[in-house]
């Protein structure tokens, strides 16, 4: 988990070094490039959220609402986060990445409210290999790792990382409405995850297990 | 936590790439990454393979690549 190449610094294209150049700017000439900001990622949130909105369950007056919450809290953070902009893409590629992740925590947020948690039954647990996409000539190998995975979780475990995981991959809640719950980072919250999921690879091969080779699929 | 892939979500939940950099990585260099990959520049994956392990794991981050590469080709 640990990143192994870091954003070379590269000189500001034009357009970009125009939007730095305004929004470092004062009085009018930065308040109005501020509203530009704002409208450039009103729209990009706008559109985001039109496009996830099925998914999530969203209809037109929700997908407003959120869009315009996601837009004013991605402007803020273009603002605050402006001195660390160098360059290594457009100013407004690296602009419309926040926008995409406000819209992410929107949507989380909304997932929250909109949801009840479940408890964790043997039903839930039943239904994993369907739900994972297993295809039926692996069902009933499936409901045997099922078996196993439900032991590396009892026994393998933090407390942490097992919530999180039956949280995440049993009970199916967005990482995103877990983030808003627990008020941490995705990044917080997939590391518990993926350090469960180390443990119980590990286990699933301890106990002879045919697990898939490392590396990416 | 599924990704893109041919494998079954099974097989893809026992998949732990120690080459994953994690959400916080993958999201302080996603901007690069996707406008790498709009521009048809094939060396993104080699350039950044922490953050392709991590996107191929990582569900909500790589809705969010989508995202971000959807605006990019058809910017509001």
């Amino acid at each position: 988990m640990e990143p192994t190449e870091t954003l070379a610094e590269r000189p500001l294209d034009p357009a970009s070094a125009a939007w730095v150049r305004d929004l470092t700017a004062e009085g009018a000439r930065r308040e109005n490039a501020v509203r530009r900001v704002h409208a450039l990622l009103l729209g990009a949130c706008r559109a985001e959220l039109g496009r996830r909105a099925p998914r999530a369950g969203l209809t037109g007056p929700d997908v407003d609402d959120l869009a315009t919450q996601a837009a004013a809290d991605a402007t803020l953070r273009v603002l605050a986060k402006l001195e660390r902009f160098r360059g290594e893409s457009r100013f407004t590629t690296w602009a419309y990445a926040f926008a995409v992740f406000e819209v992410s925590t929107v949507l989380g947020r909304h997932w929250r409210r909109t949801h009840e948690r479940v408890e964790i039954t043997q039903d839930l647990w039943d239904a994993l290999p369907d739900r994972l996409g297993a295809g039926p000539e692996e069902v009933v190998e499936a409901r045997e790792l099922v078996g196993l995975l439900q032991q590396a979780v009892e026994r393998e475990l933090t407390p942490r990382q097992r919530a999180l995981f039956l949280a995440v991959v049993v009970e199916r809640v967005p990482l995103d409405a877990l983030v808003d719950e627990l008020g941490t980072t995705r990044g917080a919250v997939y590391k518990t995850v993926f350090d469960a999921r180390r443990k119980i690879r590990q286990f699933l091969v301890a106990n002879g297990y045919a697990v898939p080779k490392g590396g990416r699929p | 936590m599924s990704g893109p892939g041919e494998q079954c979500g099974l097989d893809r939940l026992l998949h732990v790439d120690p080459r994953d950099a994690g959400c916080d990585h993958a999201r302080q260099v996603l901007h690069a990454y996707a406008e790498l990959i709009q521009q048809g520049d094939r060396t993104a994956t080699d350039r950044y393979p922490e953050v392709a392990a991590h996107l191929a794991a990582c569900g909500p981050c790589e809705q969010d690549l989508e995202g971000l590469l959807r605006l990019l080709n058809d910017p509001e």
